[in-house]
């Protein structure tokens, strides 16, 4: 077990200690038994909560750790979800091929994700331009998409239908013995759980690697990094590339998930959330992000039920007030606190 | 083919006025205080609705729009005043501060405003050149633009405050060590930034259906003009107006709208490629 840990845990991550871990392993347990105490719908409406933390996952590699300011994951999100979209619905998918559909959503996304990182991060363009270029890509897209409704936009037979969003592609389905497995409710929310934590858990072994320092000191100083004899710009675009994949992989999910996806998943004010969820959390930790994420979508969710504009409006504020008040994040400031009552526990 | 070269030159004159009047209030604000307002739609909404009200009431248009622009200001300043100005030293916290801004007054504008609203139809009718014709007001709207870009030129260049303003963005603490009030600059430039933009939206609002969300259709364009542009204003506004002008016009022509507004993106990705600092920092950069 020590050894496991050993990767998992260093200086890039809160939460190290056996106090952490066990907490951790409680609040998965609860996760795998969730199903048993709930009902299909509302564990179907988890799995959609927890697909949509893979985006501020990314987004807190990029810009906690290595100072990249995307306003535009949701363009590789919706990249994602209209590829896997035109692959599955012209190949008539069903069965393993439709997981081959999303791995060709993520592919093409984290493709254009790297050519515009190429293109951002070769020139050197600086964060406040890194976040504006980006924000204009996303909401051109919105823009694009948004105008395909003429029968002429479609690839094959997938009909892009402008501002109502593509429909009809089929769920994921998981290939088991002769059979097939929808991954619909139950079995997408164990899928996802197991997705998140793969990710989660990946994502740690990567920040507190060599790659994830270099990562951090980028962050700290370009300059300092690249006299060190580090290649900045190789390290940015991978970063961006792996986030922007993290985006596109929820962007896939969601699409599967819901059997939809519309122009507005990459427009305002969709472009906002990935921000304040990550703002709001803590930016500079994945544990923070994953847990803080995930309680926005929910409460945001809540809300929604009653009036989206009500919602929305609580997330301009926590963003507003997060900054003005806690500019490390709300759930990172907790975690901190946690940590120093956990080592008061032990020692 | 008098008539083929006017049409060009006056669709041309169009989008350049639109790229102009969307960016000149985001290029103040962010060429003096480093700051990329991302309520900038807001304020240009403001400019809009204040217009709009103004003009069912009976007031004549050209004051409407005089009132649209001073009302986005006085936002502005109270803005600046409450929020911005503790953020000067963090100005990635002050883009998200102002983005958070920006949802809740789009959003609280959907509660109270509701969806839509009737316009008010665009004066001044039009006149015909050879076998076109074309709306008068659109070459008020091209004047208008070179009007803000010759008015920020005097406004820099000629006045007192034109220089203080230049003294606190090339160096504040030296300013401030000479007399300048920086704190009252910022104040003044963050509110001549939002009036600009309630100009913009006072100017566009005869042209356009009126909804809360509006402010996004001058995003883009007023976000891509800006980082072309770069951070001095009076250098880089204008030529990013005419190079992006000139690709849209073309594109608009052959393919239409929405592929104008993507070549636009396209052509800002190029060129932060080869000019990160935008056309103003190539030519700072040349000319000294």
């Amino acid at each position: 077990m020590t050894p496991m840990l050993n990767v998992l845990n260093g200086p890039q991550t809160l939460g190290n200690g056996r106090f952490f871990w066990t907490g951790f392993v409680l609040v998965l347990m609860f996760a795998l038994g969730y199903p048993a105490i709930s009902d299909p719908y509302d564990v179907g409406n988890i799995a959609y909560l927890l697909l949509s933390t893979l985006t501020a996952l990314g987004l807190s590699l990029m810009w906690g750790y290595a100072g990249m300011f995307s306003f535009g994951q949701t363009a590789f999100f919706g990249v994602a979800g209209y590829t896997y979209g035109v692959i599955s619905i012209n190949l008539g998918a069903s069965g393993g091929l439709t997981f081959l559909c999303l791995l060709g959503g993520v592919a093409v996304a984290a493709l254009f994700a790297a050519l515009l990182g190429y293109f951002l991060i070769y020139g050197r363009v600086s964060g406040v331009f890194f976040g504006i270029v980006t924000f204009a890509t996303t909401l051109a897209l919105a823009a694009f998409f948004g105008q395909t409704a003429g029968p002429e936009w479609a690839i094959g037979k997938a009909r892009f239908n402008g501002f109502n969003g593509m429909i009809g592609m089929p769920p994921l389905e998981l290939p088991w013995l002769d059979d097939n497995i929808v991954l619909e409710g139950i079995a997408l929310y164990y899928f996802v759980l197991c997705l998140v934590l793969v990710v989660y858990l990946g994502l740690r072994i990567l920040v507190n690697s060599r790659f994830g320092n270099v990562l951090v000191a980028i962050r700290e100083d370009p300059l300092r990094t690249e006299l060190l004899g580090y290649d900045v710009r190789k390290y940015q675009l991978i970063t961006f590339v792996v986030g922007s994949a993290l985006a596109a992989l929820s962007g896939g999910l969601y699409t599967a998930w819901g059997q939809f996806i519309p122009p507005a998943s990459m427009g305002l004010p969709a472009a906002a959330m990935p921000i304040i969820w990550v703002a709001f959390s803590g930016r500079q930790d994945l544990t923070a992000t994953l847990v803080g994420t995930f309680l926005l979508l929910l409460v945001f969710q809540t809300i929604t039920v009653y009036s989206q504009q009500y919602a929305l409006i609580l997330m301009g504020f926590l963003l507003l007030i997060t900054v003005l008040l806690v500019p490390s994040g709300f759930v990172i400031g907790v975690g901190r606190l946690l940590g120093r009552l956990g080592r008061g526990v032990t020692s | 083919m008098f008539a083929e070269i006017f049409s060009i030159a006056f669709q041309f004159a169009d989008v350049f006025a639109f790229l102009i009047l969307a960016a000149a209030g985001l290029a103040i604000i962010f060429g003096m205080m480093g700051i990329i307002n991302m309520a900038h739609g807001e304020f240009i909404t403001c400019g809009i609705y204040v217009t709009v009200i103004c003009v069912q009431h009976g007031v004549p248009l050209p004051l409407a729009q005089a009132i649209g622009a001073l009302s986005a200001g006085l936002v502005g300043i109270v803005l600046e005043r409450t929020i911005i100005r503790h953020l000067y030293h963090r100005p990635l916290d002050s883009i998200l501060a102002t983005w958070g801004i920006s949802l809740m007054v789009t959003q609280g504008m959907l509660i109270v405003l509701g969806s839509s609203w009737q316009g008010i139809g665009t004066p001044l009718g039009s006149f015909a050149v050879g076998g076109y014709t074309f709306s008068t007001y659109r070459l008020v709207l091209f004047g208008a633009a070179v009007g803000v870009l010759i008015g920020l030129y005097l406004i820099y260049m000629r006045t007192n405050y034109g220089v203080m303003a230049r003294a606190t963005m090339q160096n504040a603490d030296m300013a401030r060590a000479l007399g300048v009030r920086t704190q009252r600059m910022y104040a003044i430039s963050f509110g001549l930034g939002a009036a600009l933009a309630g100009l913009c939206g006072a100017l566009y609002a005869p042209t356009m259906t009126l909804i809360p969300t509006m402010g996004i259709t001058f995003i883009i364009e007023s976000f891509v003009t800006v980082v072309v542009g770069g951070a001095n204003v009076l250098l880089g506004t204008a030529p990013a107006g005419i190079l992006l002008g000139v690709v849209r016009t073309i594109l608009n022509a052959w393919y239409g709208q929405i592929a104008g507004q993507i070549g636009l993106l396209i052509t800002v990705i190029i060129v932060i490629r080869m000019l990160p600092e935008g056309v103003s920092g190539w030519l700072s950069r040349r000319g000294g």
